[in-house]
């Protein structure tokens, strides 16, 4: 952390966006997290992310559990609403708001300890609902708040800053959301921003389940030589699967590729997500290549990044529960309960 | 780009704007730092050893400092510099036991000093701890030169010009005033080891258009009068006045007009109001005093009746502009204009006139019968003759003469000792991390939001009723330490050891105003478009580091950089650190040994 607030004084040339706002006004409080974390690149990234879409601060909702991802916050966004939750409970709380107020953007932040260890039932159910929201990992393979254990994600081999070798096998969190019905799967990389803004911008557009996982080093823990989610190791081993240019909807598309370079896929809100691939046969609409993809890579040791999978008209909760179109919560009592009549309509229809 | 080389001086002290401006580089943001501290004697110190006249200048100086100010590029007003300097010199101590002591016994050498000016009082300065034997010969009644004769009272109290000139004098010299040099050659024939021109740019520019000889009774040259007015000849002046032209002697004539019984008082000027070349404060407080500025108005003729004045008619003029951009005044063909007065002071310039140098004793002149001096050395043609100030180059200002003057005894010292006056002694610079915890520096890196304060000033009616009563009443401490924490510490250097860097970004996330940008490497032109935020300010120098592990290289927009050391307090490997950049010029006393530098890795 630093003892100073972020000085308000910016660049001269600073842009406002359509809604009048600079970067700077997407920004929170000044991180308390270690000098070098990846999470305050990914913090940056989200700042940036909203900044370019435009989106109204009030419109956004927060939410997280416990430890350093979770922590982040309240760095970005700091005129959004909020919510830190109990350890590994945020996809659960995430889902009530959902349930309860469909109209906001809801952004939830983790951590592998969070999501993978002692949140992984919630994770897992939040996904397999197509819970319309973003869900970010800040996956750096360590407990670093309790000094550098191992967490559920360290990769078999991978050595600890003491160096012990890790023996048990990680969770795959893009594995596992692929499997449980994630219509949005992506992988990228704290300290690679021109690849992880846009995929947030198609993730926040995306209607469904959005998850990303973001490798993000732990400076103080997990950046040393046998670790596999420290800078030289992700930068040596990161294949990237494709470049994602995020259009939105009112833009024009003014570029053209060659046949064959690009996949254009186009969401349901009628933004445009194309895709200049690296891999050439590499087909992110294809959940099956997909997955045989990424355990390929995976077993070469690879760190497979880019929009993995992307299914760009999913359905959501509210559509798989027929909810009404008005929020839940703004529903007034006349409409909430609506009297014994239709109570013994129900009934009737159901004798 | 090719990794920048910050071993070389020049590249930090660039970074310095206030300190590079400023004619004798003086370190303001050290000076500024010690006024925040109260440490009031200390900045006080910092600014006679290199400007000579703290308490003058921080009343006085054309700031060129201010206009560079960084803090002016990122919001609306630079530091308030020159009036915290000011403040440095009201509050301090005593700092007679900090003055250099006079020699102990003399160095053999005679140097005379051809005026008692800025200039030549701060070649006395350097020379006479030096053990030199000076002689100042001045023709007013008192030393001081313009800073006593054509500043008026009410901008620069006497006492101050009596302390500060005090300080010079009383390091042991002979002072003759009263007395004019008549003969450059019979000076030198007494055999003076060196001379020193410091005799300023004494003649007032005429107007000679018709009606100047017939009601010349009441048309006065403007230096001319403020200084009968300096030295109380003059104590009054008719109620109706117009001051002709648009520099600061032009304000001086009309705000001390306004003190002398002038109550309608104009100024009235050729070009237009942006285009004077009075400082825009200076114009303000012109206004504020109710002074009117008429601009494009070209006097044609001064009327008179019965040899007395009764005004002057004016052409009215509009400006146009070539394809190269050069003004001219046209005529726009409406009637002449006439404004009545009782007086009119003529302020159009000043010039040099040396009626007194032989032009046969070696000392070359060049077409506009101005002496060939070197801007280097100070040096003249003659190997024994310096000039500085405005008899060197013309009309310039307090602080260039001190810089001329340093310059000055640095040549005369190395003459004397028999070196090489082209070979200038380099500065002295230090480079000293400022890190004292993880995330604790030796300056105050939180910076203020506040606006520039304004100078507080006694109220009107009372501040025209005397022309010695000081208008302005200067920052009180409480003041001084609130403008004092506007300053961005841009001494505070940001150092990038590239080794060091994981690129990990977090310099570039924490940065509030963009300057740092990790990206492939290319022409400076095709680079300041690529940054994080464009580099548009040409002047401003692009920080490259050698080429990093994933290829690309950090690119650091000087800029806006608000030196608040975030950048280094996020960065996890000390990649970035905050080093204070102090340079301080080598003057007469520093020739010798070169000094030590401590540079960048």
């Amino acid at each position: 952390m630093t003892y100073i607030t972020k000085p308000r004084l910016h660049h001269p040339l600073l842009q406002p966006n359509a809604l009048g706002f600079t970067r700077r006004d997407y920004e929170g409080k000044v991180s308390t997290l270690c000098a070098g974390c990846g999470h305050d690149s990914i913090s940056a990234a989200i700042i940036q992310a909203a900044y370019e879409l435009d989106l109204p601060p009030h419109r956004l909702a927060k939410l997280s559990g416990i430890g350093c991802s979770s922590k982040t916050p309240d760095y970005f966004l700091g005129n959004s609403h909020g919510f830190n939750s109990v350890h590994g409970r945020m996809p659960s709380v995430l889902t009530g708001a959902n349930a309860a107020n469909r109209e906001l953007i809801y952004l939830g932040v983790s951590g592998d300890g969070d999501s993978a260890s002692i949140g992984l039932g919630q994770f897992a159910h939040s996904i397999r609902r197509s819970v319309n929201m973003t869900y970010i990992v800040e996956n750096n393979g360590v407990y670093g708040l309790t000094k550098g254990q191992f967490s559920a994600t360290s990769d078999p081999g991978s050595k600890s800053k003491r160096g012990v070798v890790n023996h048990d096998q990680s969770i795959d969190l893009v594995g596992l959301a692929l499997q449980l019905g994630a219509s949005f799967v992506a992988r990228s990389f704290s300290g690679d921003k021109a690849q992880l803004v846009p995929l947030i911008k198609a993730a926040i557009s995306h209607k469904g389940a959005s998850f990303i996982d973001v490798i993000s080093p732990c400076v103080q823990f997990n950046n040393h030589v046998g670790s596999t989610k420290s800078f030289d190791y992700v930068r040596e081993h990161n294949a990237a699967m494709n470049r994602l240019d995020f259009i939105e909807p009112r833009a024009e598309i003014t570029v053209d590729y060659a046949p064959g370079e690009v996949e254009v896929v186009k969401q349901h809100d009628g933004s445009i997500l194309r895709l200049r691939k690296v891999a050439p046969d590499y087909d992110p609409t294809d959940k099956i290549s997909a997955i045989t993809h990424l355990q390929l890579h995976q077993m070469r040791g690879e760190v497979v990044t880019g929009l993995l999978y992307v299914e760009p008209d999913a359905a959501d909760l509210h559509d798989h529960l027929h909810t009404v179109q008005t929020p839940l919560n703004q529903l007034d009592d006349a409409e909430l309960i609506p009297g014994s009549l239709a109570l013994d309509a129900i009934n009737d229809s159901l004798r | 780009m090719e990794p920048t080389n910050t071993e070389a001086p020049e590249y930090f002290h660039k970074v310095v704007d206030c300190q590079w401006a400023c004619p004798a580089h003086t370190p303001v943001p050290e000076y500024i730092r010690l006024i925040a501290e109260g440490r009031y004697s200390d900045a006080y110190m910092i600014n006679w050893k290199s400007n000579v006249f703290p308490g003058i200048l921080g009343r006085t100086c054309d700031r060129p400092c201010e206009p560079a100010c960084r803090r002016g590029r990122v919001e609306a007003e630079p530091v308030a510099i020159c009036r915290l300097k000011r403040v440095a010199a009201d509050n301090k101590g005593d700092i007679a036991g900090r003055l250099p002591a006079p020699a102990k016994g003399g160095n053999g050498k005679r140097v005379a000093l051809v005026g008692a000016g800025p200039a030549s009082l701060t070649v006395a300065r350097d020379l006479a701890p030096l053990g030199y034997e000076l002689t100042i010969i001045d023709a007013d009644p008192s030393p001081g030169g313009m800073i006593r004769s054509q500043i008026p009272r009410f901008r620069l109290p006497e006492s101050v010009i009596d302390e500060e000139v005090g300080y010079i004098t009383g390091l042991g010299m002979t002072v003759r005033q009263g007395e004019r040099v008549e003969s450059l050659k019979a000076l030198l024939a007494e055999g003076y080891d060196a001379v020193f021109v410091g005799s300023g740019a004494p003649r007032g520019r005429e107007l000679d258009i018709p009606g100047r000889q017939e009601a010349a009774a009441n048309i006065h040259i403007g230096i001319d009068w403020l200084s009968s007015v300096s030295f109380g000849h003059v104590d009054r002046i008719g109620k109706r006045v117009i001051v002709l032209g648009g520099g600061n002697t032009a304000m001086d004539c009309c705000r001390t007009s306004r003190r002398l019984g002038g109550e309608d008082v104009k100024v009235i000027v050729r070009s237009g109001f942006d285009e004077m070349k009075a400082s825009p404060w200076e114009k303000e407080d012109a206004m504020h005093e109710d002074i009117p500025i008429l601009n494009f108005l070209v006097p044609k003729e001064f009327t008179h009746d019965g040899g007395r004045l009764t005004g002057v008619l004016f052409e009215k003029v509009a400006a146009s502009y070539d394809e190269k951009g050069r003004r001219s005044l046209n005529p726009t063909g409406e009637p002449d204009v006439h404004y009545e007065c009782d007086d009119v002071l003529v302020a159009v310039g000043q010039e040099n006139a040396f009626p007194w140098i032989e032009r046969d004793i070696g000392i070359e002149f060049d077409r506009w019968n101005m002496p060939v001096v070197s801007e280097a050395t100070m040096g003249s043609t003659h190997p024994k003759v310096f000039f500085g100030g405005d008899a060197a180059f013309g009309p310039k200002n307090i602080i260039w003469a001190v810089a001329h003057g340093h310059e000055a005894a640095t040549s005369i010292h190395k003459l004397c000792l028999g070196e090489d006056v082209a070979d200038r002694p380099a500065p002295g610079v230090t480079l000293v991390s400022q890190k004292m915890g993880i995330h604790e520096w030796s300056y105050d890196n939180d910076i203020s939001n506040d606006l520039r304060h304004r100078v507080p000033q006694r109220d009107k009616s009372e501040a025209l009723g005397d022309v010695k009563l000081e208008v302005e009443l200067g920052f009180d401490q409480r003041l001084g330490y609130a403008e004092a924490q506007r300053c961005l510490n841009c001494d505070a250097e940001t150092v990038f050891t590239t080794p060091l860097c994981i690129e990990c970004d977090a310099c570039v996330d924490i940065c509030p105003v963009d300057c740092i940008t990790f990206t492939e490497n290319g022409e400076e032109a095709d680079l300041r478009e690529r940054l994080k935020a464009p580099a548009h300010n040409l002047t401003q120098d692009l920080y490259v580091s050698p080429t990093l592990p994933t290829g690309r290289v950090m690119v650091k927009d000087e800029d806006v950089c608000l030196h608040c050391g975030l950048c280094a307090e996020r960065c996890p490997t000390g990649a970035w650190d905050m080093r204070k950049f102090l340079l301080e010029m080598a003057h007469a006393e520093d020739v010798g040994p070169a000094p030590v530098r401590i540079a960048a890795e």
